[in-house]
């Protein structure tokens, strides 16, 4: 090869880099490995960090997955295909695409999906850029934000759309039911807002009220954001459907579709909204067509938002998504159907609750907020929280997140989430630990003061 | 035909789901669902079959050669995918306690220390999603940067015209204004007119190194000398790293900041589309902005590095810490390689485009920069061949998916008319790339010949050429149960 190409050795090919630049060792770098000696190195790291019991939930959730959903992600002909760029040698993922796209239409009631974003966070910072892109009555670039909403979606949000000058308005909890009262929004009425984002459920567990807060973005002429989580939506109202005219836009976490937790990516951020506000989407969207013969055909199509066409003019800067998650989510919506969406969904409900039952039996622990909840919870606890969560991961029990950094008002409280995987056995042995945990810490009496 | 089309009512998987179907009566009946989502309705086996057929209509770098130019389409070691998804690393909660994390994020802080020094950058942060988060989060240092030094009138990023489109995108994500700086006709950038543009509104300039045309910027070291000497900064873009693995440094380049595409260069698979990962490595100045979560090791014990700890940071552009499992599979792949197989990368992948260029050239082809010695990718331009056989570069790509070759990035880099853009990788034989160049000589011919058997290509593909127009005219996005009837 090197006579084909006329050079003497291989680094004459690199002979335009200037000499000052060539680099001579990588001694930072440990030699090669074989693949027995990595797998002897990557088991025991993966032993050592151990399979604790999991109620943790806050984002990412511990779902049961088909085995066939990653045994056909796995397949090479998904797992090492790209973008499908060549649509005639790539209808094999496009096709799935639109059918992930159909899925998603049907789960939130919205007219179009795109194809997907990086996850339910950056996802939520489209969906403010989209919305401020879309709503053509308001001129503000103003977006009222619970403080219901994920903690770490609010900094991500915040992180991505402030160098374009997009102002995030908090919105506070209503401190009884832990949800956000519309009547906070009167003391806005009348003001320019380009949207108002709605979590369903939100960070806590709780849910909102969904109906009262897209008709009042509507009456003030603010756009609605839903932040859901698809898996709920086996059980809840729909997006499409809030209020009289549903929300506009609407996105959240993929990952209870077919992700493992892996440490919390990859996931994907899905997005959702009305056909009107279609060309303001970013990230690719797959559309169904024909070939030269009138046979059906699927092809990426609205290129003409995205950065490979418009370049600084484009919706976002996406090019890579989450398409091997996709592919996984939508095998296991196909698996799964409504009927089983709906009973894993059912199952997580009632998980939590018989959870909130056994732990709030132990004296000093009570639940929070008295206001309807999907499958989390938050618990106040009689001493303090990361404390009892270290003791309790020492029994190999992860027992939820601890508020008190995001939510110090708050005082000592934890965030709890039971799946549908969690058994009864396991309840009850949390309950049984937490009860251990809390009386050696001194039991009841400390913890109610919220922290500085 | 769609999943949607094989459903039939009350049917299900049963034992997918809890058998039992919990009571939710407690639930209010104004937040519950009136009707159910109108999901496909199959059972496992058909599921299973549909997706396994589809499948088998794509092509994939297990199937096919896919010289994808800026793509790196490399082979993806199998052992990446299987030690990555061991159980104690899938069934990770990302809300773990540290006490539960070690052997994680030991592979995430031996992951930063090998892209440091095969960087030459002073530290790194795993955490973007991808290259155009990578980007995104480089850019932000930059204007961080600026901004704690009260350098405010910086509101320019130059971007030259061969750039991926992601760059300008990304640049105005964070609201800068973008400036394009020519391409000499060498397929350097224009010193020149470079030098004309800069001045105190420049924040920074974003680089490709080797370009997308090909060829590595000899002007390197003056780029960066002048626009450090008008107070701006360097970005580069990683998407090229293949082609320099283990010979050359952005560092040593003088690049400020910098992200990496693991999905290209560390060969964790491209997924139909992603997942990627781009973590940003940087130089001294800008370490204090690196996005979080990262990894720090005290003693023995590994620890997280999160707002609380680098209060400058850029922040978080995920919710939790980037694609973590595409960063296990990207270390895994490093260790296999080692340091003795990085600058193999390089040299093979280099080695590959070099042999193809010259035998493609000998059979006809023109490349865009002759006079240059290619890196990892180059560009041929078919411009004379739509010229007299009206038979264009979509012809070609369309034409190889016949031969059972994935085509090369198409048009793309704009500035050369007609161009495709050819990436073999280090993972390819000289015989995968000797049948490629022989389907391009075929088809030359079957051009000269019978233009109309290439114009109408593919022939032999699941469907043939699709209506881009009516796609976009007539939105169909989504399958609705009123399309049944």
């Amino acid at each position: 090869m090197l006579a084909a190409i006329g050079v003497g050795s291989l680094d004459d090919l690199f002979d335009e880099i200037p000499a000052s630049l060539r680099l001579s060792q990588l001694d930072a770098i440990p030699t090669a490995l074989s693949e027995m000696e990595v797998g002897h190195l990557m088991g025991k790291r993966a032993q050592q960090d151990g399979q604790p019991v999991c109620f943790l939930g806050a984002g990412a959730y511990d779902h049961h997955i088909p085995a066939a959903v990653w045994q056909i992600t796995g397949r090479g002909e998904y797992y090492t295909a790209y973008t499908p760029y060549q649509a005639e040698a790539s209808q094999g993922t496009l096709q799935l695409l639109y059918e992930y796209q159909s899925m998603m239409v049907a789960l939130t009631g919205m007219d179009v999906s795109n194809a997907s974003l990086y996850d339910g966070a950056s996802a939520l910072a489209e969906a403010v850029l989209m919305a401020v892109r879309a709503n053509r009555k308001s001129k503000s670039k103003r977006i009222l934000m619970p403080r219901t909403v994920h903690p770490a979606y609010r900094r991500v949000v915040h992180n991505i759309v402030k160098n374009q000058q997009v102002e995030l308005v908090e919105l506070p909890f209503d401190p009884q039911g832990g949800h956000t009262d519309p009547a906070v929004l009167e003391q806005y009425r009348g003001e320019d807002f380009a949207a108002l984002v709605i979590p369903q459920p939100n960070f806590f567990g709780v849910l909102e009220e969904v109906d009262v807060l897209t008709d009042w973005a509507h009456a003030n002429g603010a756009l609605a954001i839903g932040v859901v989580n698809p898996l709920s939506l086996a059980l809840l109202s729909p997006p499409g459907e809030w209020g009289g005219q549903g929300a506009d836009i609407c996105c959240g976490e993929g990952q209870p579709l077919g992700a493992p937790l892996a440490s919390g990516g990859p996931y994907f951020g899905f997005l959702c909204c009305q056909q009107a506000h279609v060309r303001q989407m970013p990230g690719r969207i797959i559309g169904r067509t024909q070939d030269l013969d009138g046979k059906v055909g699927y092809t990426l199509t609205l290129q003409a938002r995205e950065q490979h066409i418009r370049r600084s003019k484009a919706t976002s800067n996406i090019c890579t998504n989450q398409g091997l998650m996709v592919t996984a989510a939508t095998i296991h919506m196909a698996l799964l159907g409504s009927e089983g969406l709906e009973r894993a969904a059912a199952a997580s409900y009632a998980n939590t609750r018989a959870l909130v039952e056994a732990l709030s039996a132990i004296p000093g622990v009570a639940s929070l907020f008295d206001r309807p909840a999907f499958h989390e919870r938050v618990l106040r606890l009689p001493a303090p929280a990361a404390g009892v969560l270290r003791s309790l991961a020492a029994h190999n029990v992860l027992g939820g997140l601890d508020l008190s950094r995001d939510y110090p008002e708050l005082g000592e409280a934890i965030l709890i989430c039971a799946t549908e995987q969690r058994t009864a056995e396991e309840i009850a042995a949390y309950a049984e630990k937490l009860a251990r945990v809390i009386q050696l810490q001194g039991g009841v009496t400390c913890g109610l003061v919220p922290k500085e | 035909m769609l999943i949607f089309e094989q459903s039939k009512a009350g049917r299900y998987a049963p034992a997918q789901s809890p058998l039992d179907k919990a009571d939710i009566s407690s639930i209010p009946a104004q937040f519950r669902r009136r009707r159910s989502a109108a999901l496909p309705e199959v059972s496992e086996m058909q599921a299973v079959r549909h997706y396994t057929r589809l499948s088998r209509k794509n092509f994939s770098i297990d199937t096919q050669f896919y010289p994808l130019g800026s793509c790196t389409m490399k082979y993806n070691p199998r052992a990446c995918n299987s030690l990555a998804s061991l159980p104690g690393l899938l069934s990770r909660h990302p809300e773990a306690p540290e006490s539960h994390s070690q052997g994680f994020m030991a592979c995430l802080y031996e992951l930063q220390e090998m892209l440091r020094e095969v960087t030459g950058m002073r530290a790194v942060s795993l955490s973007p999603a991808a290259g155009a988060q990578g980007e995104f989060a480089g850019v932000a240092m930059i204007r961080a940067y600026h901004e704690a030094r009260g350098d405010s009138a910086r509101c320019e990023i130059l971007v030259p015209d061969a750039a991926h489109g992601t760059n300008p995108a990304s640049a105005v994500m964070c609201g800068y204004q973008v400036r394009e700086i020519p391409t000499g006709p060498d397929g350097d950038v224009d010193l020149e007119a470079l030098k004309a543009v800069v001045g105190p509104h420049t924040a920074g300039i974003m680089l490709t190194n080797p370009s997308t045309l090909g060829v590595f910027d000899r002007n390197i070291e003056a780029i960066a000398k002048t626009v450090h000497q008008a107070g701006g900064l360097l970005y580069y873009d990683g998407a090229n790293l293949n082609a320099i693995l283990g010979k050359v440094r952005p560092g040593t380049m003088g690049f400020d900041v910098i992200h990496m595409n693991l999905h290209k260069t560390f060969s964790t698979p491209h997924g139909g589309g992603g997942p990627g990962a781009g973590p940003v490595g940087v130089s001294e100045r800008l370490v204090p902005y690196l996005p979080v979560p990262m990894v720090t090791r005290e003693g023995d014990e590994y620890r997280w590095l999160t707002e609380r700890e680098c209060p400058e940071s850029i922040g978080r552009l995920t919710a939790f810490a980037g694609n973590a499992g595409v960063l296990l599979r990207a270390y895994i792949y490093a260790r296999l390689l080692g340091r003795e197989g990085m600058p193999r990368v390089a040299e093979f992948s280099t080695l590959n485009a070099n042999y193809m260029l010259k035998r493609l050239q000998a059979l006809g082809f023109q490349a865009a920069y002759p006079q240059r010695r290619a890196t990892h990718e180059f560009i041929i331009t078919l411009k004379k061949q739509a010229k007299e056989l009206g038979v264009n570069t979509m012809d070609f790509a369309k034409r190889l998916l016949d031969y059972g070759f994935h085509a090369p990035t198409t048009y793309f880099p704009l500035l050369v008319p007609e161009c495709l853009l050819i990436e073999p990788t280090e993972t390819e034989d000289m015989a995968t790339l000797d049948g490629f160049i022989d389907a391009m000589g075929r088809i030359l011919e079957e051009a000269t010949q019978d233009p109309g058997l290439v114009k109408g290509a593919p022939h032999t593909l699941p469907v043939k050429r699709l209506d881009d127009v009516k796609a976009a005219r007539e939105l169909d996005l989504a399958w609705r149960q009123r399309d049944a009837g």
